[in-house]
């Protein structure tokens, strides 16, 4: 039984890019869901859950990234993360704690 | 084996494993480990994250940060640092390549930075200094276990350093600590003074040293010929060894001179002192047969420990000195550091140019409390021996009064309160830029000595940065401009009738003993190790000679004509091994 997937392509359209502070958002985001998600720019693929990976993708305006997920809650991950870069990155209302990781 | 010439600052020959200091603040050179030491170093690197996260919870709980933009920084230094493909990709790296911790956190860092520096966004090349930011924590953190490692030394090791800050010097265990081999610095910096106080060989200005050095290397440094050798074969080796062995022999030779008293073949005695930092040191004075301190500089009081020292803190320390000497002179000189370099303190913006700005007696002058504190403290140990004091990097008659108005200020306070103290102690001066140098007629009136520090003299005569490698070829004791100071003060104290000693590097440099002699310098302090080499020197010669080579040495226009004919009066007396 293969576990279910889910895809969607956005495009990066807040000005400053997909740079640090957004890319920590996205990884807050994508870090609460079970799924294993991939992000792709072009032919690079970043783990959607690294800080580092996903500022490794430079994505800047414009940029267009394909949002994968596979696992149980596959379609949640990619419909949340695919409204945080719909609603550009809106600045969270309190300071975004990090989450504690085994 | 890589070999490598710099500047021989203290004499001596050290074989051990290198104990190598990177710093933050200069690339981090690709260091090499053995296999076995992976698992080590991939530890370490983990330690690293793991007390860099702690400190960053720490800092977020002490402080509500409410600023957004530093809220930020943090969370995103928060997710790289438990970002578990970051740290994988550092470790991996270590394991493939195998580099040390520091390199592999520098290398994968400006990496990571460098692809953003690349992008053609400005938003996202300019996040590129954040990495940076972080690659910074880290280091900080492996850093200081490195700092902690040379505290608790269990085996000799000699310290491989690009330079050494004297906050890190006086944490060093020194029992294990036998050579020190710099990147930076020059014949009077601080690794040089702190080498030949402890009498364990360096060699600094050493070009490219960091990146040729692993942590296992065996390093000799020969502080007699400027050389070190960095993983030496075996013939190599057994030729050190032998150098080694005939150097101590020389040494032993020197011993014998201990008790005999310092007077010149044709009578004239020269009083020899030694200059101290550390307490224990006096010991070594003793040892080595000098007759007193003529500098006992109180800094480390203010780099040791994390806060300022009390009045206590600087008596015992005093005392503990007075005790030892038991009733020989010292000279003990008050705080002379720089704005910059008081750990303390961060009232004062950094200066864009420290050896001009707020340092040693001027910044004693400003700080009034601090001043007192020592200043009490002299006051008080006074009364145990023949204890003096004496101020720093006075420039100008008014600083001078200044300075003795708040000695007589404490005295009366020290009155009030019915605390003994030697009313008569004396008050002298250090003669070290050309303004007092020039005016020393005038600062003799109210002094009772005089002290040629001759490093600074130096520096701010010939306007050259004795640390930095650039121009400290160019730093020359054997400038005619230098010299010309110098017998002018020789001769204004004189005049005046009060005590002169030379206590600058100059003073225990072999080709110069005797010059000085013939300038009239009767007392001479210098580094403990070095007193019995110099008092050879003195035996050796007759005053007259001195005179002869000092008068010669005046009609000479250029360094270096005065420099080889110093460098062959005292090569007819000292063993080639100098």
């Amino acid at each position: 039984m293969s576990e279910p997937v889910a895809e969607i392509e956005v495009e990066i359209q807040n000005e400053e890019g997909l740079h640090l502070r957004p890319a920590v958002q996205f990884v807050d985001v994508a870090s609460r869901f079970r799924s294993a998600i991939t992000v792709s720019h072009g032919s690079v693929q970043a783990d959607a859950k690294s800080v580092m990976e996903m500022t490794l993708l430079a994505a800047a305006c414009g940029s267009r990234l394909k949002i994968r997920a596979v696992g149980p809650d596959a379609s949640d991950a990619v419909a949340a993360l695919g409204e945080l870069v719909a609603k550009n990155f809106p600045p969270t209302s309190k300071p975004a704690e990090a989450k504690k990781e085994g | 084996m890589e070999l490598r010439k710099g500047i021989a600052v203290s004499p001596g020959i050290a074989i051990a494993r290198a104990m190598v200091i990177d710093s933050k603040d200069y690339r981090i050179p690709r260091r090499s480990i053995m296999a076995s030491q992976r698992a080590g170093e991939i530890k370490r690197v983990r330690l690293a994250f793991a007390d860099a996260i702690r400190e960053l919870d720490q800092i977020q709980t002490a402080k509500r940060i409410e600023e957004g933009s530093i809220r930020d920084i943090f969370a995103v230094h928060m997710r790289f640092l438990r970002d578990k493909r970051f740290l994988k990709r550092v470790t991996d790296y270590i394991e493939k390549e195998l580099v040390t911790a520091e390199y592999a956190v520098s290398a994968i860092l400006r990496e990571i930075a460098s692809h953003f520096e690349k992008v053609d966004d400005v938003y996202i090349s300019e996040r590129a200094a954040d990495i940076y930011d972080i690659e910074r924590r880290l280091l900080t953190h492996l850093l200081g276990k490195v700092a902690e490692e040379v505290e608790h030394l269990r085996e000799e090791v000699v310290i491989v350093a690009h330079d050494l800050a004297p906050t890190q010097t006086a944490s060093f265990n020194k029992t294990f600590v036998k050579g020190f081999a710099t990147e930076r610095g020059g014949r009077t910096s601080h690794t040089a003074i702190i080498a030949r106080s402890l009498g364990i060989p360096a060699v600094v200005a050493l070009e490219d040293l960091m990146s040729c050095v692993t942590a296992q290397s065996t390093v000799i440094i020969d502080g007699n010929r400027g050389v070190v050798v960095i993983d030496p074969d075996e013939a190599t080796l057994e030729e050190y060894r032998a150098h080694a062995r005939r150097f101590t022999e020389f040494e032993h030779e020197l011993d014998g001179f201990r008790d005999i008293p310092a007077v010149t073949r044709d009578g004239v005695p020269i009083t020899l002192l030694g200059n101290v930092e550390f307490p224990d040191e006096a010991e070594v004075v003793l040892q080595k047969g000098g007759q007193g301190i003529g500098l006992y500089r109180t800094e480390f009081l203010y780099l040791y420990g994390g806060t300022e020292p009390t009045e206590d803190d600087h008596y015992h320390a005093y005392s503990e000195v007075a005790r030892l000497m038991n009733g020989k002179p010292i000279v003990i000189r008050t705080m002379d550091l720089g704005a910059d370099k008081v750990p303390h303190t961060n009232r004062h913006p950094q200066e864009a140019n420290p050896v001009l700005g707020l340092r040693s007696i001027r910044y004693c002058l400003q700080n009034l409390p601090l001043f007192k504190t020592q200043l009490r403290a002299i006051l008080r140990a006074s009364t145990l021996g023949d204890v003096r004091v004496m101020f720093p990097l006075i420039t100008t008659m008014q600083e001078l009064r200044q300075a003795k108005m708040i000695l007589r200020d404490v005295m009366e306070d020290l009155d009030e309160y019915g605390v003994p103290y030697n009313a008569q102690m004396p008050v002298g001066i250090m003669i070290e830029t050309p303004s007092s140098a020039l005016t020393a007629g005038l600062l003799a009136t109210e002094s009772d000595f005089f002290s040629i520090g001759t490093n600074d003299l130096i520096q701010y005569t010939l306007a050259v940065d004795r640390g930095n490698e650039h121009v400290s070829t160019m730093y020359s004791a054997a400038e005619p401009a230098v010299l010309y100071l110098i017998r002018s003060v020789i001769h204004d104290a004189n005049k005046a009738g009060i005590g002169l000693s030379v206590c600058g590097e100059m003073a225990s440099e072999p080709e110069f003993v005797m010059l000085l002699l013939g300038m009239g310098v009767r007392m001479l302090s210098m580094a403990p190790p070095l007193i019995p080499e110099v008092k050879k020197i003195v035996c050796s010669v007759t005053i007259e000679e001195c005179n002869l080579l000092a008068r010669k040495v005046a009609t000479l226009d250029s360094q270096r004509q005065i420099k080889n004919l110093l460098r062959d009066a005292a090569g007819r007396i000292l063993p080639v091994e100098y």
